[in-house]
This record gives structure tokens, sequence and C-alpha cells, in this order.
């Protein structure tokens, strides 16, 4: 099964290398991995999709609690959490397909960036399963490159989390 | 007061009580060495990284304070590697210092150079790289507390050159603050509470002791324990000196060349009160059939030891030693229910009794060949209660684990996770530099004995007066072993087929070499070698194809022993 788990880390040398080889060095998979700063410079914020049984599961979490550079695992698992991707996709549209290209982009709410005679790029966010629903529309129309932000997550309601909590 | 890195890492060094470092010098920390020279700090000079590290674990494992080891980049560092992961794997706290190439050149395949953190990641508690004179001193004092705490373990500190020339404002900061390291030492009451009542109502429970047990110092708390509920104790290899063995509530060790009883009082037991042991599989056998109709109790410091490998039923996380006064002074409130439970306790402890009497530990003597068994024996009987052993590993690590009675926490330091050969002899010296007054004996394989033999220079050059045991077979043994139950016989590459002349060796180095051939000569051999005041090496031509047994052969269940006889 997937799950989503978001690692607060220090912000320092090495952190991604630390958590990187701790799923390679154990086993564990990675589907994906974002990160980047927060509010809180000192602080970065990990977005990893992983899968496994409930006993890797709980290895994960506690392994990423373990390392000393991790100040907070939030598993999303169980929870209501909002789940977005970022895609960007250089689509072949020439005469014949311009016109349904962009009606598909439309549809998903996305975005042409670039545009050349024979060719799109579209941005478009969402969940996870509407970039994958949206890359199969275009699939038949001719992806030539594509590439995905892997997802962020943020839970839902009022309750955040900040450093000094 | 300005200060240069060298002389602030120094500095740190004394405010952390460091008296003994471990090191090897060159270009990258040349400057520390140095200043070493104005330093009350003792230093070391091993012959070899990997055993400077090794030594600094041996103190480590001695005294329960970090050991520090020192070494230059490059091959220096590299060098370290195998020390590093051997305390990695038995939670051992180290510092270790790495001279790095300067900072402006990190990254250009300078000379010397070795990406020492990227290499150490995995096998370290936590590691550092200095990149600025200016977070020296904090940095020392986190690695000290990262070692030290929580579940100990060892760190590294990567410092280039530069940062050991550049100068700043000495201060040693008084706290830490790890925001995302907050060890859980206090174990949670109402946890404790359930683990007595488990406890009270248990009909056939076993004590479980780890080498948790050895870095808290439990060995008070958990023999109070033993004696108020009148369980029966098992240790692994890492705990055990913790409990003696002589006790009347002593299994011995369990796992894979552990005792029957042991083995078999596990498989049987309605409740396992498991207390700072990880459930390493030479423990468990076969993960399916270990012990089947236990309920159990799991006491640990660090929650990933918890459920990695075993289901627990109740998990505690906490200081052992916390966690057990916390759970005496529960028992101690239903006294009447904890006397009742002594009494119905002894069907248990009697049906234990029986299989101890079906397989004590024995083995066949011989009156024409030394038995390694017996030159244990005779170790034990001729050195003092607080004599500290090490060992190397393989066979006679075994033997020296079943035959040795160890009465005193911290007596015995042998390489359990990573089971490294080469580890005795430099774990020794350390031990030995921690303890100049107390015996300290490696017993020693001749396959383990030449991965690091070269500390013997550094004995004798510094008066430590290691006693060397040497069990000679001829063989690489315990591979021997295994080829001989599970491949047919058929020796491959496990035959030394040079014999040395350890006797000669020893002398070579300057260090006494006595022999023993005969089983009449075990025992002047042994009291010769402890009447001497340097390092000996004591040589004993063993029957070369003895075993070690019982075992319980790889992936079978723990009641599934090749037995003794
Ligand atoms: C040739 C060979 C054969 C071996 N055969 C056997 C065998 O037959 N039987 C055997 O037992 N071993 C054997 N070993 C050793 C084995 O490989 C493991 O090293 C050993 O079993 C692990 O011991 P442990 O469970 O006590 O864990 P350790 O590695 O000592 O781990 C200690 C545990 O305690 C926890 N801890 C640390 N501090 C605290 C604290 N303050 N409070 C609470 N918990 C704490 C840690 O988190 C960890 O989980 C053998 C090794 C070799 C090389
Ligand atoms: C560094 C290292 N290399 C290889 C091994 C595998 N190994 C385990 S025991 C052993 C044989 C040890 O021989 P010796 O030291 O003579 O001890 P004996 O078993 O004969 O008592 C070997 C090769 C190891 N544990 N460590
Ligand atoms: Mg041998």
């Amino acid at each position: 099964m997937k799950h989503t788990i978001s690692v607060l880390v220090e912000n320092e040398f090495g952190v991604l290398a630390r958590v990187a080889g701790l799923f390679s060095g154990r086993g564990f998979n990675i589907e994906s991995l974002s990160v980047a700063p927060t509010l809180d410079p000192s602080i970065s914020r990990m977005t990893i999709v992983t899968s496994g049984d409930d006993r890797i599961l709980e290895q994960i979490n506690k392994q990423l609690n373990k390392l000393i550079d991790t100040i907070k695992v939030i598993d999303f698992t169980g929870e209501e959490f909002i789940e977005r991707e970022l895609c960007m996709i250089k689509v072949t549209a020439e005469d014949d397909t311009r016109a349904e290209v962009l009606r598909i982009c439309d549809i998903f709410r996305g975005k042409v960036v670039d545009v050349t005679p024979k060719c799109y790029v579209i941005e478009v966010t969402g969940a996870p399963a509407k970039i994958n629903a949206i890359i199969e529309l275009l699939r038949p129309m001719g992806i030539k490159e594509l590439v995905r932000s892997g997802p962020v997550a943020l839970g839902r309601g009022p309750k955040g989390w900040r450093s000094n909590d | 007061m300005k200060l240069t890195g060298s002389k602030i890492l120094l500095e740190c060094l004394q405010r952390e009580g460091v008296d003994t470092v471990f090191g090897y010098p060159g270009g990258t920390v040349i400057n520390i060495y140095d200043d070493l020279m104005d330093s009350p700090i003792k230093h070391i000079l091993t012959r070899h990284e990997q055993a400077a590290v090794h030594a600094a674990d041996g103190y480590a494992r001695a005294t329960g304070k970090v050991g520090v080891a020192i070494a230059t980049s490059g091959p220096g560092a590299t060098n370290t590697i195998t020390g590093i992961a051997t305390a990695y794997m038995d939670s051992i706290p180290l510092v270790v210092i790495s001279g790095q190439v300067p900072t402006p050149l990190i990254g250009n395949d300078a000379f010397q150079e070795a990406d020492i953190i990227g290499i150490t990641r995995p096998i370290t508690k936590h590691n550092f790289l200095v990149r600025d004179v200016k977070d020296l001193a904090t940095i020392m004092k986190k690695a000290f507390y990262i070692a030290r705490t929580g579940r100990p373990g060892p760190v590294v500190i990567d410092l280039p050159k530069d940062i050991q020339l550049a100068t700043a404002k000495f201060e040693y900061p008084e706290t830490v603050e790890l925001r995302g390291y907050k060890p859980t030492y206090s174990g949670n009451v109402r946890m404790v509470e359930k683990a007595a009542a488990m406890i009270l109502a248990a009909k056939k429970p076993v004590i479980y002791v780890g080498g948790g047990a050895t870095l808290t110092d439990a060995h008070a708390e958990l023999k109070q324990l033993a004696e108020m509920i009148q369980a029966p104790v098992t240790t692994t290899l890492m705990g055990m000196a913790c409990f003696p063995k002589r006790h009347p509530l002593s299994l011995g060790m369990l796992g894979m060349h552990g005792t029957y009883y042991a083995n078999m009082a596990v498989t049987n037991s309605d409740l396992l009160i498991a207390l700072g042991a990880r459930f390493d599989d030479r423990v468990t056998g076969k993960i399916a059939t270990f012990a089947p109709h236990a309920k159990i109790i799991h006491v640990d410091i660090d929650p990933t030891s918890i459920k990695k490998n075993v289901r627990v039923d109740l998990p505690i996380v906490g200081d052992l030693r916390d966690v057990l006064t916390k759970l005496l002074k529960e028992l101690g409130e239903h006294a009447e229910e904890v006397t009742k439970q002594g009494d119905r306790l002894k069907p248990w402890l009697e049906e234990i009794a029986d299989w101890r009497r079906q397989q004590p530990m024995s083995y066949v003597p011989s009156k024409t060949e030394i038995k390694p068994q017996f030159v244990i024996e005779k170790l034990r009987e001729l050195s003092s209660d607080d004599a500290i052993v090490t060992t190397e590993v393989g066979q006679h690590q075994m033997w020296a684990a079943q035959f040795f009675d160890f009465v005193q926490p911290r007596t015995f330091l042998s390489s359990g996770g990573l089971g490294t050969m080469g580890f005795g002899l430099p774990a020794a010296l350390g031990a030995q530099a921690a303890f100049p007054k107390r015996q300290v004996i490696d017993i020693s394989g001749d396959g383990s004995f030449q991965m690091n033999s070269q500390e013997l220079a550094t004995l004798v050059q510094y008066r430590l007066p290691v006693k060397i045991v040497i069990l000679n077979n001829n063989f690489l043994g315990m591979v021997r072993q295994w080829q001989q139950l599970f491949f047919n016989k058929r020796y491959s590459q496990t035959c030394m087929e040079l014999p040395i002349d350890f006797v000669k060796l020893a002398e070579a180095y300057g260090a006494t070499g006595l022999r023993a051939g005969k089983p009449e000569e075990v025992e002047e051999v042994i009291r010769k070698a402890f009447a001497t005041k340097g390092p000996v090496i004591m040589e004993f031509k063993i029957s070369r194809e003895e075993n070690v047994l019982p075992m319980v052969p790889a992936g079978a269940s723990l009641n599934e022993m090749v037995l003794a006889s």
C-alpha cells in the first residue's frame, strides 16, 4: 500500500543523503521524494511517497525519527490530507491535434506555458491520479518529454505544524 | 581568548573528561599532533588506524565512557571504517576525529581526500563535517552528547586542515540543544504496571537480557528483579557479564551457541521479558517458531529495536535502569502476590533443571589433547573476578562465551553484531590503558590474531601487560566447522597451511611467548603468563577439529539443536 510521509529536517548539509541512504540501505521503497525549505529557513520539508506493509511502515517511521536531523515525521496514513503534484508535459501539437490538446488541457485546468508551431508545454497540478489521467489522454498525441515533481502533502483542517510549537 | 581549531579540539576533549586517545598521525592532522605535545591528554600510537578505533572501543566498553580515536584523511580515515562499523553494531559510544583536506580542496580529488562523511553515514549514529572553526566547540559538545546518550553509538567528526589552523574565540557550550534528538529515558508508568501484571500472571517466564543492560549498567536492578520474581535469566553474547553465570537462576547464553536449557526455556516459556536486547537472528533462530507460546515484553531505549524482528505484546520505550527501578517498585507493592508467584514458578524451574541435567554445558575431556574448553575453564580459575576478557571472532569466542563464568559487568568485550576478527587484541589494549592494574586477557584464534597482530608493538611500547591466549587449531575454525557440518567436510581455504611460531613472534616484538602442547602444560603456562609483568602470548595447540556445540543450524528453530553428546 502507498503511504505519504512528510519529514521535517534540519536544513543542513547532507540531510538528503541521510534520508535517501536510510531508504536504500534498509531496502525501503521510495516512489517519490520532494524537498524544499519551509517558512523557517533552518528547516526543510520532505514529502516521501513509499510503500510497504504495516511492519515496514512502522520501521520507516521509527528509522526516520531516529535520524538526529529529523525534527518531525508526519505520517498521513489514515488522516485527511491534500496531495498535489506539478507536472510539465511537452506534447506534440500539430494542425490536426492542436485543438484537442488545448481542450484536454482546459478540462484539467492546465496552462500552456510554452508554445511553438509543433508543440506545447503544458503545466498541470493536481493529485497524482489527476496527473496520471491527463498523461493518459495526451499520450496518443505524442508526449515528447515530461517531468513530475512528485507529490507534496499537507494535512486538512486548522491544525498546523511550526518549529516552535 | 582566540584559539586555533586544533587547540579548540584538544580543549574540548579535556572538557569532556577525555584522558586517553588512540590514533595515528598524518598530513591533515599534523597540527593536532603538534598541539598534543603540550596537552595533558595521553595519546597512544597504535600501529593501524583500525586498531586505534577498536582500542577506543575497548576503552569505552570497559569504562562506560566515550572512547576517542584520531586518524588522518584518506587512507587513515578509511582504515577506521571496520572499527566504526564494529562499534555501531554493538552501540558503543565513540568519537572518531578524522583529518580532512582543506575546505577549498574538498571535492577536487585532492591528495589523500576521501569522502569520509559519505562513507561513514550508514555506520555512525551521526557525523559532522566542520566547515567553520566557530562551530567546532558546539559540534564537539554535540558529538559527545550524541555518542553517549540514548542508544549509544559512534560519531565521526571530519575536520579539514584549514579549520584546524583558523582561529576563533573558544567557549565550550554548557548545554546542547538538538531539536531532533530527544531520547526517551523515562519508561511509561502505565506500561510498567501492565508489565508487572503480566509477570504476576506468568507461569513460565524467562528474562532475556541483552547489551542494553551492559550499556546502562543495570546489573544490580536485574539481579533484584530475577531474585524477586524467581525467574530464570538468559543473556545474549552482549548481555553476558550482566548476570553472574553461577547464579542459580542463570541459564547462560541463548541462541545459536547458547545452552540447551536456555533455548528450551525460551521455546517453552509463556512470558519473555526482553531487557535491552534486539532479537538478533543469531538469538531467535527461525522467527516463526521463536518463543511460540510466549507473550513478549520488550524494554528498549530505541523504538526501532521494538517490533523489528518479532511481534511484541507490551513495548516499553525507555532506559532499562529507569524501567527496572519502576518495575521493582511496582512489584514491591504486590509483595504477597510476588511471594506466591515465587512458589508458583517452582515447577517451571524444576522443568528447566531437568533440561539442564539432560544436557549440561559440557565437552569431552582429553588426557592427550588440549581441549579449548579446558583452557578457558583454567583461565577462569586462575584469573581474578575483575579480569577483563576480550575476544576475537570464531570458535574461541564462542568457547569463551560458553565456558568462562563471568561475574562482573563490563568484563566481557566481544564484537557481537559485526563479528570482527581482529577486534580482541586492540580492544584489550584499550581496556588495559583504562585499567592498567587489572588483568586483561585477549582470547584469540590463530586466524584472528593475525588480523591485528601488529598491535603487539603498541602493547610493548606502552607497557600494557595484556595476556593473549591463542587457541591455535591452525584453522579458520568456525568456518571449518560449518564446512564439516554443512559442506561435506570440504575444507575450502580454511586450513592455515603455514604454521606460525607465535612464541617467536612475541619475542620479535619484545613480548614474552609461551607455548603448551599437552594438557598438563596448560596450567603452568597460564600461571607463568599471569606472573609475567609485560604482555605475553600463550599459545595452546588445541585439538584441531573440536566443534562449538551445542549449535542451532542457521535457519533452524531454537529447540532443534545439534547437541554435544
Ligand atoms: C560467531 C558469532 C556467534 C554468535 N552467536 C551468538 C549466540 O549464540 N547467542 C547470542 O546471544 N549472540 C550471538 N552472537 C552475537 C549476535 O550476533 C548479536 O551481536 C547479539 O545477539 C546481540 O545482542 P543484544 O540483543 O544484546 O543486542 P545489542 O547489540 O547489545 O543491542 C543492545 C540493545 O539494547 C538497547 N539499549 C541500549 N541502551 C539501552 C538502555 N539504556 N536501556 C534500554 N535499552 C538499551 C539498544 O537499543 C539495543 O536494542 C554471535 C556473534 C558471533 C560473531
Ligand atoms: C574480518 C573478518 N573476516 C572474516 C570473517 C569470517 N569468519 C568468522 S570466524 C572465522 C574464522 C576465525 O578463525 P580463528 O581466528 O582462527 O578462530 P577459530 O574459529 O579457529 O577459533 C572467519 C574467517 C570475520 N568474522 N571477520
Ligand atoms: Mg583458528
